[in-house]
């Protein structure tokens, strides 16, 4: 039977999102509205020292006088910042909490999520930290790190047990004043995952953080915080989901890496926030500050794959300040139905001899619209200074867009820089030739997504990228073999 | 009183020595309006975040030329393409000048703006074409509009190509500490017609100029238009060059940008597709030292299928330059089978140059073929060795490589003698004698 592209396009409008179902866990909520008070009863809540609730105060400050930025080409009803509650934590989530005394429901809705940390902890080398309504409830793998002197906990923790690390390092890659979300953020997050590896230590496993909003009416305000000392070594996986409601919430995350010389960090997402109905109601919005900042030797890849959210802002950066320092952008936006992103990166080379990489991938469905905004800096001292960017963006169906914004400034002569984009859709020769090869055109479709994609995939760690393949599977379900 | 004000106030002035009953008297009403109240762009914008106007607008621009000025034909001969035979339309701080121009009115209107703006007879063109694509949203366009008095007025009828190329060209003598001309362009290329342009402003002395010129050109259903400017002006010379296009059918369309000088250019060039199979080509060149600053603003609205778009822009930035491409290409949704590409290359060759160049695509339809390139880099090394081994000095060499990397762009010059006069132009903003002619 012939599978065309309309049957597709079809399938994908109608496919519902899977992970939106919402579990019924007592949580504590406080009430809607943001003002000084809520920061600090926040600050106190996690009983966290005085340092801590001055630097929200300071974040707070600065967010009242920004405005919300508007240059991004995405539209949508501008959140009320006072109907949110700014902290929502699941009631029976003890501070001193192993595995074993972790709500049986909390589990049971991470079997659903297809992550059981049971399983996980048996059969993966991973560590898991997972963050539900913006709090930690459940670290594995603790103790195994602690032996290699890692430290991997959820950032109220850090505040507590590592404060020098946590002062030293927060706020450094990404100001309170940053932007209007970041400064949100710093005022009010409630958790987070906090990672410190040592010299020239090697992380032996994938370090994981996921991510679930499941009350409704809360914002989720995770931050992130990843410190590489000298010469070690971090790969980082981050998954995220949210029930499927008819309003929309807010998810404003700040991710924060420190790569100092001779460091590495992979840091990877799965984003699969709800992306909303097919008729465009509901749906997170995701508005991300994630930054690095790359020492001498250094290198930071970032690589993502953007499937949910209805509305994603988004731009992971890589500061390259020492020489030698590299950076990577890897990542793949899927949009479909009402969906819209406006992702990308930025590299800013200041460093000599500095490298960076960028290779994005947009496949809009639907109505969605997808842009790609990203800049390329090269300072006036970043001698020796090369950009490699690539952006490639697919088309399915005549009602969506692919947008691509690429900024390139360069004020070095030695610079080289090189940017290509592409757009086109599944060319019809394309089919054509898989079919006259005995493919159908359902596989003949997916041999094609699947190669559009591949080589982002393939910078995904294993354990993730057959997480990843499922997702792109949910979005073009019936086409990828 | 800064320059918006003055602008302002002497619109008043203006009206005294136009026909304020006409019809396009209501256009320039609306433009001043608008002009009010956008006032000069600014940095803030996204369309001027790399080109500031603040220190344009704080030297006391003269808006108006005192007094006529002669030119002797021998003391400007150089910057006529004067192998061939041409019509020209001359002005001299904006005034037209006709002891140096050659017009015609055989079987073509190859005329003035002034003429065309205030006679019977051009009216029914003026009420279809006048103001029509140039945008009524833009600031600087607006202050033009609401100033349009004079400049050039071309009009080719169905199935017509003048003889000669026509020669555009705007002197200025210097008389004025600092004048601001605002030259308006019509051009209308009826179907099947073509016709040939060369444009270029030329400051005569080092006081401060400020061209801000606006030029519309239709092109019918299978016209042909060439348009060539040459932008190789004084230091103390700036100019923002207001470009508006709107093909029809299969009509096609060629403009080419040469940048070699100028204290501050910006080139807003805007391409509109109202038709199908059209073809558009935008390419430049741009050759930079000194202090100077060149923006080249691209817009190619693709409105309907079965189009196709070339861009190619070449730059060479040096000493303390800098340089900004900023191309954009928006495919609509019902405009299926579109192709447009766009190519966009750069060499720095100096540590206080600088280059911004932000190639966009927007595209709604799905079946397209767009795609857009970037690079900046520096003369291949390996190259250069390859040359200096054959005897070549590191001079020419670079030169040589350097022409090299323009050179595809001059490839579709289509008169002889003004790629000869381009290659010169090169040759000079390199400081070699490339020894041949192409």
């Amino acid at each position: 039977m012939a599978y065309t592209e309309e049957e597709l396009k079809k399938e994908l409008e109608t496919k519902e999102y899977e992970y939106g179902f919402y579990t019924d866990i007592e949580s504590e909520t406080f009430p809607n509205g943001l003002n000084e008070e809520i920061v600090i009863a926040i600050s106190k809540k996690k009983g966290e020292p005085e340092w801590m609730t001055l630097w929200r105060l300071e974040a707070f400050k600065y967010w009242k006088e920004m405005e919300e930025p508007e240059w991004a080409n995405v539209h949508y009803e501008k959140p009320d910042f006072q109907a949110i509650s700014y902290y929502s934590a699941p009631k029976k989530a003890d501070p001193n909490k192993t595995l074993d005394d972790v709500d049986p429901e909390l589990l049971e809705m991470y079997k659903k999520l297809g992550i059981s940390v049971d399983e996980q902890k048996k059969l993966q080398n991973v560590a898991v930290d997972i963050v539900m309504d913006s709090v930690s409830v459940a670290t594995t793998f603790k103790k195994t790190l602690a032996e290699k002197g890692i430290i991997f906990c959820s950032i109220s923790e850090a505040i507590k047990d590592h404060p020098e690390l946590v002062k030293k390092y927060i706020g450094s890659v990404v100001p309170q004043r940053d932007n209007f979300y970041a400064a949100l953020n710093s005022a009010v997050f409630s958790d987070g995952s906090f990672c410190y590896i040592p010299k020239g230590v090697r992380c032996p496993m994938e370090l994981s953080t996921y991510f679930r909003i499941n009350q409704a009416g809360t914002g989720q305000f995770e931050r992130t915080l990843v410190i590489a000392d000298e010469d070690s070594y971090v790969s980082y996986l981050e998954g995220c989901t949210a029930p499927s409601r008819d309003e929309n919430q807010l998810h404003a995350a700040v991710v924060e890496l420190v790569a100092l010389d001779g460091a590495e960090i992979k840091y990877s997402t799965v984003q699969n926030w709800f992306p909303g109905n097919k008729d465009g109601k509901g749906g997170v919005f995701n508005f991300v500050t994630k930054r690095a900042i790359c020492e001498k030797n250094a290198k930071v890849s970032w690589t993502q794959v953007e499937t949910g959210s209805a509305v994603t802002w988004k731009y992971p950066s890589c500061i390259l300040k020492g020489d030698n320092s590299i950076g990577e952008f890897y990542s793949i936006a899927v949009t479909n139905n009402y969906q819209q992103a406006d992702t990308g990166t930025k590299m800013v080379h200041i460093g000599k001899n500095t490298k960076s990489t960028i290779i994005s991938k947009g496949i809009s469905a639907g109505k969605s619209q997808n842009s790609y905004r990203g800049l390329v800096q090269v300072n006036s001292r970043a001698d020796g200074a090369r950009n490699f960017s690539q952006c490639d963006s697919l088309l399915m169906g005549n009602e969506c867009g692919a947008h691509t914004f690429p900024y390139i400034e360069a004020k070095n002569k030695s610079a080289m820089i090189e940017h290509e984009a592409t757009t086109s859709k599944i060319g019809e020769d394309q089919i054509f030739y898989c079919n006259q090869r005995g493919i159908d055109t359902e596989k003949a479709i997916a041999l094609i997504v699947n190669g559009f994609s591949k080589e982002v995939l393939n910078k995904l760690p294993m354990e993730f990228a057959v997480e990843a393949q499922k997702l792109l599977e949910i979005s073009l379900e019936g086409s990828v073999g | 009183m800064d320059l918006k004000d003055k602008l302002i106030s002497s619109f008043m002035a203006f009206e005294n020595n136009v026909d304020v009953e006409h019809p396009v008297h209501d256009v320039r009403m609306a433009a001043i309006k608008n002009f009010e109240e956008k006032g000069f762009p600014s940095k803030k914008e996204e369309a001027w975040k790399y080109t500031s106007l603040n220190n344009i607008q704080k030297i006391d621009f003269s808006i108006f030329p005192k007094e006529e000025n002669a030119l002797e034909y021998k003391d400007v001969k150089r910057y006529f393409i004067h192998e061939i035979d041409t019509y020209k339309i001359v002005f001299v701080d904006g005034i037209y000048s006709s002891y140096l121009s050659e017009t015609t009115h055989d079987g073509v209107d190859i005329c003035l703006m002034s003429a065309a703006l205030t006679k019977p007879m051009y009216k029914p063109v003026i009420d279809v074409y006048f103001n029509k694509v140039a945008s009524k949203d833009e600031s600087l366009t607006s202050l033009n509009t609401a100033f349009s008095r004079e400049g050039a007025y071309i009009y080719i009828p169905k199935n017509k190509m003048p003889k000669k190329p026509i020669e555009i060209l705007h002197f200025s003598t210097g008389n004025e500490a600092s004048l601001l001309l605002q030259p308006r362009n019509l051009i209308v290329v009826e179907e099947n017609a073509e016709v040939q342009i060369i444009e270029r402003h030329q400051s005569l002395t080092s006081n401060e100029v400020l061209t801000n010129a606006v030029t519309e050109i239709f092109a019918a259903k299978s016209a042909i238009v060439d348009f060539y400017k040459i932008q190789n002006d004084a230091p103390t010379a700036s100019l923002i060059d207001n470009t508006y296009i709107d093909q029809k059918d299969k009509s096609l369309v060629k403009v080419h940008t040469f940048s070699f000088g100028g204290k501050l250019t910006r080139n807003n060039l805007n391409f509109y597709q109202n038709g199908e199979y059209i073809d558009s080509t935008m390419k430049g060149v741009t050759i930079l030292g000194e202090k100077q600053h060149v923006d080249h603003h691209t817009l190619v609205h693709h409105i309907e299928p079965n189009c196709e778009s070339h861009q190619d822009y070449k730059g060479i930035y040096g000493d303390a330059s800098t340089g900004v491409f900023n191309g954009k290409i928006i495919v609509d949704k019902i405009a299926q089978k579109t192709n447009a590409f766009q190519q966009n290359n750069n060499i720095l060759i100096s540590d206080k140059a600088s280059i911004n160049t932000k190639p966009q695509l927007e595209i709604f339809a799905d079946d397209v073929k767009c795609s857009h390139g970037c690079t900046i880099g520096q003369l291949d090394e390996d190259a250069l060795f390859y040359l200096q081994s054959r005897g070549i000095p590191q001079k020419e060499a670079r030169a040589l490589l350097m022409y090299a990397f323009a050179n595809n762009v001059l490839s579709s010059v289509r008169i002889p003698e003004l790629k000869i006069r381009i290659n010169k132009l090169i040759a000079e903003k390199l400081g070699v004698n490339l020894g041949f002619d192409l």
